[in-house]
């Protein structure tokens, strides 16, 4: 790839690639896309995909940039509608690559049900990028009246994920540090707004959602616990986690509840939605489950996630820094 | 009538221990025998005296408090003031009156020979009364709810005295006066047997024989003692300890052991003298004791113990035996009961603090106990026992709880005297917090390791009840540096000024501390883990304090953890390390097959061996580390001796142990740069630890070999220092042969070593060092705040 900053290449690589693979091709604007929305309540968020590896088992960084941006709308029970995506590509990145992960990209959003409307290319010189960048942008519809979110969590609500964890942390690894594990690990990338709808059409009051992406279950436990002034337990004993991901996080040093997944997210419901919850939830995965509950209220700041260890004693689910370092003796 | 002119009146305000030891009994008892009159009083500053007589007497009478004092009172200050005569009649005790609150809450103390002697004389009315005590022993901190110390603030005070006892507290003259917790079978707390349901199954004495029989029967039994719940067992009896391992998750760690008398410890264990001064001290702790089972040790006419000796399952591999002799009534009974040792641990679920309440564990210990033997004295607090050893001759508090805490530690005053009330919030694991309102330091017991809910919440209740037992106010909040301890977080939400104290720097302090040291003196600060100013992990640090600063003024050559925590539960991993870093210091040893003869490489399969390499090569969660006490891990797991360990400090202790009988000057080489700081080369000393392993050196030769070069290398970076006073703080120096022997040679050389006594050397003295830090003034210790 050498297409220059903008210009007539640029306009070439759209035509070429882009426009034929995202379905909407005839509509694309070149400035922007005028969208009309059947309501006035509207989720819009944006994020962008840095990755190395761009390929690994289970996805890449093109399918990721949808599914991740679709879960964001997603987890304020949006029905996600419209995707926006800016590339910034590195000078010498193969053709071949990109192509292939624009392809990805449609696939995953025909998958989640939203489209890609309008985008743009930027080249940067050689050495200046990583390969590729991805920022794409969403917009969704809320069709319900629920409050999702951290203020409507409640002492006794009953927290759900929707299927084992850890493969994604554990898969990046892999590839990109070229670590051999007895099995091939493949990432959970998964667009979740279709499950996140069903679980509205069914009547189930959830109070919160959130992905569990960067810093796995705990974080998100934590963070939650931390602005909804609650205390959390859960119980480690009925997480699911893949033999291959709990034997990998064993070699490695990590706790598989700090470790990321691009297609798991925790549900908080009151506890007479949970049978519902827990149907659908299982029905598109089994090993989606009941991990634990809202205990309390708190006005602490820390120490407000608790787990039921395997062996003996619960022990304080922490928050920790960036870097894990020891702290036993 | 004395001479009028000649008279006056002396007021003395005594500061210190002073409360709950008998003082104003003696005071009353002194003031009476001189003739003087006037009055005493309890306030929570201290006692108030005033006294008028003839000068001489008077003198005579400050001369004697002072030289005569009870033997568990400290005085710490006395004010005097002479005052004109205010025409007293009669010397009498006066009502206790409140203030600030700088009087010391005491420890507990172990059962007095008088009362010792009343429970077992049939024709006393406490014969066989557990809860039986006196202004000389018995409960003190674990019964105080509020200062000042009286029955009203204690948990005694929903029992009310029966006449005899209300005579006895009443009488100037009685050893029970103001004895605040004293009882008799009437009045005060009884015992009672509790199955699983919680049913009583017997009450009163008919409770502690059937406990008594249910532990001969190898059951496993809950008591509720003085400080908490130990968790009993009959210590001969394989089958009931490994019973007992297997309940409490337990698998290695060593259990201590009470015994029901000093002779049977002779007959099982080395006592030195100190020692046997400890075991019978009031303090009563845990003490370690070289068990010796050897028969040229044992005298062939000590008969053997009565159905045979200490199961091997009580410490297993362990030379050491931690034993403690009975500290309550209720204790002495049971034990004179039994009459053999019995093993008395901790009453908690793995990690958390010791449970207080009877009916908190019936539910916590319902899977562990088979019976409870409980009673109805409340426990304020929970205080572990305590544990010591001797160390080159000396006392070395290990854990310190019960005896000690919360017993302040005198500091110099600092200058300029910033008076800022400081709370330290200690370390992670063994943690303790202290409050500072100078010069008095007061450390708290032993709170356990901060990893569970129920710690964490025992870590902040300790803070509550000591600021609310000396009404104090903290202005400013000491901690650790490392992000992700539990205190540290907790001290950053406490919305006040924060300092944070680099772990190894707090060791020392802590140690200097304690001596009553000033600058400059050299701190080899050596222990597992603790976070370092360069984001890695420290262990192997010398400080350099003077007066304006501190500096990191040497350390080990770092080498990486691959997993990090992980690699901290198995030594194994820590070796590979070592084994890696070799190599990247020299690479002509990668043909050799460096890892290919050591017993580490059949503990790992080949895909393993490779992830853990690629993690190394890669810098994976594999952060880097100074510290000598990973270094004994590694060297443990080359030398085949531990791969993996159960508990904390496991692979180190089995490698001191291994050294044996074992007698050598001889060493390893080593180098160190000279830069700044410098770094200490282990690699050399590993290299040849390797040939040594395959030239089948004996082990116990390369342990000490090992050992000595530790020793040789304090020597050497010793030499680089204008300073003669040496520290030698952290876990590390738990290890016997590494401290007696550094401490032996460095005073061949005329340096001062300084090693722990009060304060533990591992982690429970860091919150003591914390508050050091924080009272320096703030200009000069520009490191400090990270
Ligand atoms: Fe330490
Ligand atoms: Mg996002
Ligand atoms: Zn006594
Ligand atoms: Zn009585």
């Amino acid at each position: 790839l050498a297409h220059g900053g903008g210009g007539k290449l640029m306009q070439q690589l759209l035509e070429r690639m882009f426009l034929p693979t995202f379905g909407a091709a005839k509509s694309i604007p070149h400035d922007s896309a005028v969208l009309s929305l059947p309501t006035d309540k509207i989720a819009f968020t944006t994020d962008s995909y840095v990755i190395n590896p761009l390929f690994f088992p289970g996805g890449d960084i093109g399918s990721l940039a949808i599914h991740g941006t679709v879960n964001d709308l997603a987890m304020s029970g949006a029905r996600p509608l419209y995707l926006s995506v800016g590339f910034i590509l590195e000078e010498g990145l193969p053709m071949e690559t990109l192509w292939r992960i624009v392809q990805s990209m449609q696939q995953a959003a025909e998958n989640a049900n939203v489209q890609i409307i309008t985008g743009d290319t930027k080249v940067v010189d050689r050495g200046k990028g990583d390969g590729i960048f991805i920022n794409t942008a969403g917009v969704g519809i809320v069709e319900h009246d629920l409050l999702i979110a951290p203020q409507s969590v409640e002492p006794g609500d009953v927290i759900l994920i929707n299927g084992d964890l850890g493969r994604h942390g554990i898969a990046i690894m892999a590839v990109r540090e070229g670590l051999e594990f007895e099995t091939t690990i493949e990432s959970d990338s998964a667009p979740l707004a279709s499950i996140v709808l069903e679980l509205i059409e069914a009547g189930v009051k959830i109070h919160c959602l959130r992905d569990l992406t960067r810093g796995g279950l705990s974080s998100t436990l934590n963070e939650i616990a931390a602005s909804a002034k609650v205390t959390i337990n859960i119980d480690e004993n009925v997480i699911p986690v893949r033999e291959d991901v709990q034997g990998a996080c064993e070699i490695l040093g990590f706790d598989p509840l700090y470790v990321a997944n691009e297609g798991r997210f925790a549900a908080f419901v009151p506890q007479e939605s949970v049978d519902k919850a827990l149907e659908i939830l299982r029905s598109h995965n089994e090993q989606a489950c009941i991990i634990g509950q809202v205990t309390g209220r708190s006005d602490a700041k820390m120490g407000l996630v608790t787990v039921q260890s395997l062996i003996g004693a619960s022990r304080i689910l922490d928050m920790l820094s960036g870097e894990q370092l020891p702290r036993i003796c | 009538m004395a001479d009028q002119t000649n008279r006056q009146r002396l007021s003395l305000i005594i500061r210190g221990a002073v409360q709950g030891v008998g003082f104003r009994p003696f005071i009353y008892r002194l003031a009476t025998e001189l003739a003087l009159v006037g009055w005493v009083n309890n306030s929570s500053v201290g006692v108030f005296i005033e006294v008028e007589g003839n000068r001489n007497t008077l003198e005579s009478f400050l001369e004697r408090v002072q030289r005569e004092k009870p033997p568990r009172s400290q005085i710490h200050t006395i004010e005097t003031q002479w005052l004109d005569l205010s025409g007293y009649t009669t010397f009498e005790i006066r009502h206790s009156v409140s203030g600030e609150k700088t009087a010391v809450v005491l420890p507990d103390l172990a059962t007095c020979p008088d009362c010792f002697r009343e429970i077992f004389d049939p024709h006393n009315r406490r014969y066989r009364y557990p809860f039986t005590n006196c202004t000389n022993c018995g409960p003190r901190y674990t019964i105080i709810e509020a200062l000042p110390y009286d029955r009203c603030n204690t948990t005694m005070k929903g029992f009310k005295m029966c006449p005899q006892c209300q005579a006895e507290y009443e009488n100037p003259l009685d050893r029970r006066f103001h004895a605040q917790p004293n009882a008799c079978p009437v009045c005060g707390p009884h015992l009672e047997l509790w199955n699983l349901q919680g049913e009583v199954l017997a009450a009163g004495d008919r409770a502690l024989i059937a406990a008594a029989n249910a532990i001969r029967e190898g059951k496993i039994v809950a008591i509720k003692g003085l400080g908490g719940f130990h968790l009993v067992v009959d210590a001969r009896n394989s089958a009931a300890v490994a019973e007992l391992r297997k309940r409490k998750g337990r698998p290695d760690k060593p259990f201590a052991v009470m015994y029901p008398g000093l002779d049977l410890v002779k007959e099982q264990c080395q006592v030195t003298p100190t020692e046997e001064e400890l075991l019978q001290s009031a303090e009563c702790p845990i003490v370690l004791l070289k068990f010796d089972l050897s028969p040229n040790f044992r005298s062939p006419l000590t008969p053997l113990m009565k159905g045979g000796t200490i199961s091997s399952e009580v410490a297993p591999g362990n030379p050491y035996l931690g034993v403690m002799l009975p500290y309550t009534p209720l204790h002495h009974l049971l034990m004179r009961e039994l009459g053999f040792p019995m093993v008395a641990t901790s009453g908690n679920v793995s990690d958390e603090p010791i449970c207080v309440d009877e009916l908190e564990a019936l539910q916590k210990l319902n899977q562990i106990a088979d019976v409870f033997l409980v009673h109805n004295r409340p426990i304020a607090r929970p205080v572990d026992d305590s544990v010591v050893r001797t160390m080159g001759g000396r006392e070395m508090v290990l854990r310190r709880a019960r005896g000690y805490a919360p017993f302040p530690i005198i500091i110099p005053s600092p200058t300029p005297s910033p008076l800022t009330p400081v709370l330290a919030v200690g370390g992670h694991l063994k943690n303790t917090i202290a409050i500072a309102r100078p010069p008095q330091v007061f450390l708290s017991q032993h709170i356990g390791d901060l990893e569970t809910p129920a710690a964490f919440n025992y870590f902040q209740q300790v803070m509550t009840s000591l600021r609310e037992l000396y009404e104090f106010e903290p202005e400013l909040v000491a901690c650790d540096a490392h992000p992700d301890y539990i205190s540290s977080q907790f001290a950053a939400s406490q919305n006040l000024p924060l300092i944070k104290v680099q772990h190894h720097y707090a060791h020392v302090l802590s140690c200097m501390a304690e001596h009553g040291l000033e600058p400059p003196v050299l701190g080899v600060a050596w222990d597992g883990t603790g976070y370092g100013e360069d984001e890695t992990i420290w262990g192997g640090e010398f400080i350099y304090i003077s007066e304006e600063t501190y500096q990191r003024v040497a350390h080990f050559r770092p080498w990486q953890l691959p997993g990090g925590e992980q690699a901290v539960k198995e030594p194994r991993r820590i070796a590979l390390g070592l084994l890696e870093e070799l190599l990247i210091l020299n690479p002509v040893l990668e043909g050799r097959g460096l890892i290919n003869n050591t017993p580490l490489e059949q503990t790992f399969t080949p895909q393993e061996l490779f992830l853990l390499k690629t993690m190394l090569k890669k810098g994976l969660n594999s952060p880097k580390t100074s510290s000598v006490g990973r270094l004994f891990d590694g060297v443990a797991s080359l030398l085949g001796i531990r791969q993996k360990a159960s508990f904390e400090g496991q692979a180190a202790m089995e490698l001191e142990f291994k050294i044996g009988e074992m007698i050598t000057d001889n060493y390893y080489n080593f180098s160190i740069s000279s830069s700044v700081p410098a770094i200490i080369d282990w690699s050399p000393m590993i290299t040849a630890i390797l040939k040594d392993v395959s030239d089948e050196l004996p082990l116990p030769e390369i342990c000490a070999k090992f050992h000595n070069t530790l020793v040789k290398i304090i020597l050497e970076i010793a030499k680089s220092f204008p300073c003669h006073q040496i520290i030698l703080t952290g876990g590390c120096f738990q290890n016997r042969y590494l401290t007696e022997r550094t401490i032996d040679q460095l005073q061949q050389q005329n340096y001062c070593p300084y090693w722990h006594q009060q304060i533990p050397p591992n982690d429970g003295g860091l919150a003591l060092g914390q508050v050091i830090a924080a009272l320096k003034p703030r200009v000069s210790i520009n490191h400090q705040e990270v």
